[in-house]
């Protein structure tokens, strides 16, 4: 064979049309993992205020002296964009733990033929817990 | 053009009674292109109307020099009553274009030469009809292989990947010659590795298979279906089903699958492959719990 042309991944997957049910379930599952894995370093920094605060470090939060605990998280929970966040995270949570489940009965063999329906049923509870969690989220935040 | 026509359909209908049982997604699929699409009666009028079907042709040539940029051609092909991709395709060539290249053998669906990407999908040339596609009709090589010429890819890869699970029947026991007997399967055996067995090797489902695009160390949803039939097949001997199972529990094998579903969505011989890399993976891991 003389030559022969290599189209590369980029240009295959953009050629792509047809996604179906199990591999959207497949991105999706990719990237709220990452998604989770970032929000745990997010989420590790918060907490390492505690240690400051255990240095007594203080900070200024709306005239008060607060510890720098109590300062960073009554700071961040006052922002509306945090709040926002938080919905997307509890989304990002629920849809992963929802598709683990649903991945776990497909790496058992039950409910194969499903596969797409227990996806689908997947967003659809994600969707309504996600909705259902707004009042909760947004109760009392500054716009 | 040909004017003998089979129907592919025919024989991977769901009355199949081999496919009895839970509906597979296979079955399921065939279902709805069966409910939704082929509308004998528009066929047969917009063959009396002598309409055309435009199929757009993915074109590479190496050898010539101002073809080695890829490029669509066009081709308006007058349409027959059930006519496929793959006769349009052939039409094109015999009366448009005698240099257009693709591989394809036996026009019913047997010999797995013919897997093309057809508006965004991998499928049988011979066993998809145009009436049930979208105008114009995007016909490409395989993604994920390198194209030799036109729609021929490069299928040595695949082939290596197949190979590499050792497909034959292998028995230790296997008696002498000279009093050579038959070997018998029980019918649930058959039946259990019967889907396996109807692989056409065509590469539908590699083709399909993100995670083979990204690893090609992959063995791949066809290769490792294979292994799923001798593996199954009560007739080895259990030392020979360890050293499939070996094989196949390697870094880049079962482990490999995530569960996407697309080589069972492709392929043309409704194969459920997701279903037998899981099982293999649950023997592979049955294999290895220790208690202790
Ligand atoms: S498993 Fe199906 S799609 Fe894959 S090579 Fe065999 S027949 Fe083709
Ligand atoms: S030509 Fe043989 S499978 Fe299509």
């Amino acid at each position: 064979m003389s030559q022969s042309y290599n189209r590369g991944l980029i240009e295959d997957f953009g050629r792509w049309k047809e996604f179906s049910a199990g591999m959207w379930a497949w991105i999706f599952h990719k990237f709220t993992g990452w998604m989770l894995i970032g929000y745990l370093f997010t989420h590790i920094a918060v907490l390492s205020s505690a240690i400051a605060a255990a240095d007594g470090q203080t900070m200024m939060l709306a005239g008060e002296q607060v510890d720098a605990y109590t300062g960073t998280l009554q700071g961040l929970e006052s922002l509306f964009i945090v709040r926002v966040l938080e919905v997307g995270l509890l989304a990002v949570a629920v849809f992963h733990i929802l598709n683990g489940i649903r991945l776990l009965m497909v790496d058992l063999g039950v409910g194969l033929t499903a596969q797409d329906k227990s996806f689908y049923a997947s967003l659809v509870l994600t969707g309504v817990i996600t909705v259902a969690s707004v009042p909760t989220f947004m109760a009392g935040v500054g716009l | 053009m040909s004017t003998q026509q089979q129907e592919p359909e025919s024989q991977e209908s769901p009355q199949d009674p081999e496919m009895k049982g839970t509906e597979s997604p296979q079955q399921r699929r065939l279902k709805e292109k069966e409910e939704g699409m082929v509308d004998e009666h528009a066929e047969e009028e917009a063959e009396a109307a002598g309409e055309t079907v435009h199929i757009k042709v993915f074109r590479y040539d190496p050898e010539v020099a101002d073809k080695q940029e890829p490029r669509f051609d066009d081709f308006h092909v007058p349409f027959e009553k059930g006519m496929t991709v793959l006769d349009a395709v052939m039409y094109a060539r015999d009366e448009f274009d005698s240099s257009l290249t693709f591989r394809h053998s036996c026009r019913q669906a047997v010999c797995g030469s013919d897997a093309f990407f057809v508006n965004g999908s991998q499928m049988l040339g011979c066993k998809t009809q145009l009436s049930e596609l979208e105008q114009p009709v995007r016909i490409e090589p395989l993604p994920h292989q390198e194209v030799v010429k036109d729609l021929v890819v490069d299928m040595d890869h695949f082939y290596d990947q197949m190979h590499a699970v050792e497909p034959y029947f292998q028995d230790e026991d296997t008696p002498a010659a000279s009093d050579l007997e038959e070997q018998r399967q029980s019918p649930e055996n058959r039946e259990k590795i019967k889907m396996s067995s109807r692989c056409i090797w065509c590469g539908a489902c590699m083709s399909s298979c993100n995670i083979a695009a990204g690893d090609n160390e992959y063995l791949g949803p066809a290769a490792i279906n294979k292994a799923y039939k001798f593996a199954m097949d009560d007739r080895e001997s259990e030392e020979i089903k360890e050293h499939r199972l070996r094989i196949l529990e390697q870094e880049h094998g079962v482990w490999r699958c995530q569960t996407q579903f697309s080589c069972t969505e492709v392929c043309p011989k409704d194969i459920p492959l997701t279903e037998h890399i899981q099982e293999l993976k649950r023997e592979a891991v049955k294999k290895n719990l220790k208690f202790w």
